[in-house]
């Protein structure tokens, strides 16, 4: 695992803090009573769902424990975390689901 | 029950936020713990959770961080994770858009899921509360878990920066964002877009600097967007039969 660079870690830190604070002061605070296009809101409400499987898809595909090999325990272990969230509706039940497969099947397939 | 006083608008978002502990400290403790193991140390990550006060945002830029992906994709991708606080905002307007300046910017910052979740639930249910009982309780849903999420990111830096790197928690983030997309994933129009999002992604790992996860969103997005309106469409001309 390598080491972040500081100029990179700070930059990314204040561009998230004044990024985010962005967001969200755009409409609270400067919009006041003025409406988004609906085909604005009809896209950013898919941002969340579809950014972060984005992000995991290739981490799941080729994880960073086996170098990038890919590998049934951590496939398997993935799709038991979305599918707990998925019913159980709660972030921490699928967590400990998750983790609970992914050490099993670590053990498992030793 | 009608509020009497703000004071106790503000009492009743900060009961109301309890359960929510359970959300904002097991994830500020990973964050911190998963932020030692990329490297930082107490005051970088507490500035970093301090600062940027959002919980996806920081695992995404964290992960991509470690990636080595260029600057400009690790804030473009962090911020697109969290666009969903921009709807919030957006929908919190109507009920805090007349309120001081000031206090409309401090409500900026502390707007996560759960201050909009419960604050436009009670809003809603309760239309006679006046603006300053309405700020006081947004105010009062993050009372708790703001201090939480902080105490939560420093402590768990202090733990992780005494976890071996032999235990593995490689696999730990990709987990945690898994288990967050779960319960999001509440209409077809959500998982559409969650599929296309990963169908995508996994050929656009061909493209350079980390731009197969912007690609292989905005294609989320837009395929969550035409089912929805297809759904509508549907839904409209079912009723018209009718």
């Amino acid at each position: 695992m390598s080491t972040i660079d500081q100029t990179i870690l700070w930059t990314v830190i204040i561009g998230l803090a004044i990024g985010s604070f962005g967001l969200r002061f755009a409409f609270i605070g400067l919009m006041a009573n003025r409406t988004m296009p609906t085909w604005l809101m009809r896209h950013l409400r898919y941002t969340a769902v579809a950014i972060i499987p984005a992000l995991v898809t290739p981490l799941v595909a080729w994880p960073t424990p086996t170098d990038g090999v890919t590998s049934l325990p951590h496939l398997l272990a993935a799709l038991v975390t979305l599918a707990a969230g998925y019913f159980s509706k709660n972030v921490l039940v699928a967590m400990a689901c998750g983790g609970a497969a992914l050490a099993g099947l670590l053990f498992l397939f030793g | 029950m009608p509020f009497t006083t703000t004071k106790s608008a503000f009492w009743k978002g900060f009961r109301d936020s309890a359960p929510f502990i359970l959300v904002s400290g097991p994830f500020g403790l990973l964050f911190g713990v998963l932020a030692a193991e990329a490297g930082l140390i107490v005051p970088e990550a507490f500035a970093f959770s301090m600062a940027v006060f959002a919980g996806s945002a920081q695992f995404t830029a964290l992960q991509l961080m470690q990636e080595n992906a260029p600057v400009f994709i690790v804030l473009i991708s962090a911020l697109a994770v969290n666009l969903r606080v921009a709807m919030y905002s957006a929908s919190l307007t109507p009920y805090l858009g007349s309120a001081p300046l000031w206090q409309r910017a401090l409500a900026a910052y502390l707007t996560v899921d759960q201050a909009y979740a419960l604050s436009i639930v009670q809003f809603e249910s309760e239309p006679k509360m006046t603006v300053p009982q309405r700020m006081a309780y947004f105010f009062g849903t993050n009372g708790l878990v703001a201090p939480v999420w902080m105490i939560a990111t420093v402590t768990g830096v202090m733990v992780g920066s005494q976890i071996p790197a032999s235990w593995g928690l490689d696999f730990v983030l990709p987990l945690a964002f898994l288990a967050m997309i779960g319960p999001m994933l509440r209409t077809a129009a959500h998982l559409a877009a969650c599929f296309a999002a990963i169908v995508t992604a996994l050929f656009a790992v061909v493209l350079p600097y980390n731009l197969g996860l912007i690609v292989a969103g905005l294609v989320g997005m837009m395929v969550g967007a035409q089912v929805e309106l297809w759904l509508e469409r549907r839904k409209l001309a079912t009723e018209a039969v009718q």
